[in-house]
């Protein structure tokens, strides 16, 4: 199992380890429900060095990004970000994945660690022209600072203002002595950073975020709480809510997918479902009070299967059983009222909107 | 107290045996959030499955330690799953069987057995 600069340290602060996808991670350290409170009231600290960092590079690096990704990479500023899917000819997901813009010459593409070497393959098949590409993904530390109160303590820890730096932009400056990408973005609904740095500093970074955080009750937060606060915010979970038989417009991520652009690999297909419609489409539900829905569970109509959840659980801040899943479009309307079948017996469960959860902003 | 390798204990008393997740389980389960208990009266069997409990993150079935009849469930669970976590061997406690057979109860798992199996 690939193991994180970081393994140690989990461990001593007493993490349950799984095995995540390969990756040897800390699932919880103490309380899932804690680590999602904290995170959501004060600040989380997160261990992602097993994400993967691509590298493009080169006069036809915007070229190549504009054909490989759905969103516009020409529309981006310098020091801006996009949440992007990438798709094959035929639309399906290949991965979801941000594209950070340097300039028109350099981009950073930050992909899911289950889908690394994936990604590496189908990248790599996909370019042309002049442009270098380059696998960092094992010299790259990431660690994300998450939840309300990340600014004031991560300011402690550099001089360059943070305040500035808008949400999905990025810039590069010193945390402690150590040369980081200091990005606003995340995955949990919540105000935060994630941080970018060589890898040999990842324990001198965690141990300082986490002695600056301590007064304001930052916490260790393991893959459990990640999985919840992401759900809440309706973040999409690649292997779950999307994968290679899922397309953005069958997503609901119409908004990532940018026709105007010209033609990308996989738009013709999109297009026409963008156009005549889909056959699926993923929703939103909440059930009442009882078991949560889980991955996989059945979603019935009058006693047929219409679809399956992709993910559900109990969420911590909403106090209530929600979950994603796709469904027919004619299904999909705020109220309609469906069934899961969980251990052979249905639950009623409402279609409602999403995110489930916003942050309320300053 | 006896325990199961399933990570259950069970007490008997009379011929009522209470039945709840060990601290090692509640440990290990995380925050639970939904115990599906069986109906009173229902039949339960040695070693089969009579409910599930439910964490943040799985979904785990509990064993019966006893044959016999469920003459009550802990009504507490339900608005206060966390319960469980809180007092595992104590307060948050599971269900109470009849049982109907004395002789099983006496085939569970002493405590030192059982903490075996943990290590």
């Amino acid at each position: 199992m690939n193991k994180t600069p970081l393994c140690a340290v989990h461990e001593k602060l007493g993490a349950r380890m799984i095995d995540f996808s390969g990756w040897y991670m800390p699932v919880q350290y103490a309380s899932i429900i804690e680590e999602h409170n904290a995170v959501r009231e004060a600040a989380g600290l997160f261990d992602l060095f097993h994400m993967g960092e691509f590298w493009l590079t080169g006069p036809d690096a915007l070229k190549n990004v504009q054909k490989i990704v759905t969103q516009d990479a020409e529309a981006l500023s310098d020091r801006q970000i996009a949440y992007t899917p990438m798709c094959r000819p035929d639309g399906s997901i290949v991965d979801d994945l941000l594209v950070y813009r340097w300039n028109a010459e350099k981009f950073l593409l930050v992909v899911n660690a289950s889908n690394i070497e994936k990604d590496y393959n189908w990248i790599k098949s996909q370019l042309s022209g002049d442009v270098k590409f380059d696998n960092q993904s094992n010299n790259t530390g990431l660690i994300a600072i998450q939840g309300p109160q990340a600014e004031a303590i991560l300011q402690k820890l550099t001089r360059q203002r943070l305040k500035p730096i808008k949400f999905y932009w990025f810039t590069s400056g010193k945390v402690l002595d150590v040369e980081c990408i200091i990005s606003r973005t995340g995955y949990t609904g919540e105000e935060g950073f994630e941080l970018y740095y060589p890898a040999e500093h990842s324990e001198k970074l965690w141990n300082a975020l986490m002695e600056a955080g301590k007064d304001a009750g930052i916490k260790a937060i393991g893959l459990g709480a990640r999985d919840t606060l992401r759900l809440e915010a309706r973040l999409m979970l690649y292997g779950n809510d999307i994968s290679d038989s899922t397309t953005p417009i069958e997503a609901n991520l119409n908004w990532t997918v940018k026709f105007n652009k010209g033609a990308f690999t996989g738009s013709d297909v999109l297009k026409k479902q963008k156009e005549q419609g889909v056959s699926k489409t993923l929703v939103g539900f909440e059930l009442g009070k009882g078991p949560a829905a889980r991955h996989g569970y059945p979603i019935m109509k009058d006693g047929k299967k219409v679809g399956e959840v992709t993910s559900g659980t109990m969420a911590p801040t909403l106090k209530k059983n929600i979950g994603l899943g796709y469904v027919p479009p004619a299904l999909n309307a705020i109220g309609t009222v469906l069934d899961i079948e969980i251990r052979g017996k249905n639950y009623p469960a409402t279609v409602i909107e999403t995110p489930f959860y916003t942050r309320a902003r300053s | 107290m006896k325990f199961t390798k399933e990570h259950e204990w069970a007490k008997l008393d009379g011929d009522i045996v209470t039945v709840g997740i060990t601290e090692y389980a509640a440990h290990q389960l995380g925050d639970v959030v939904f115990v599906e208990l069986p109906a009173n009266g229902s039949k339960v069997a040695m070693g089969k499955t009579f409910g599930t409990i439910e964490s943040v993150k799985t979904v785990s079935d509990m064993y019966a330690p006893v044959s016999g009849e469920v003459v009550e469930t802990n009504g507490e669970l339900e608005g206060n799953p966390a319960l469980v976590n809180e007092s595992p061997m104590d307060a948050g406690w599971i269900v109470k069987i009849k049982v109907a057979d004395s002789k099983e109860y006496d085939t569970l798992l002493s405590e030192a057995d059982y903490k075996k199996i943990c290590e």
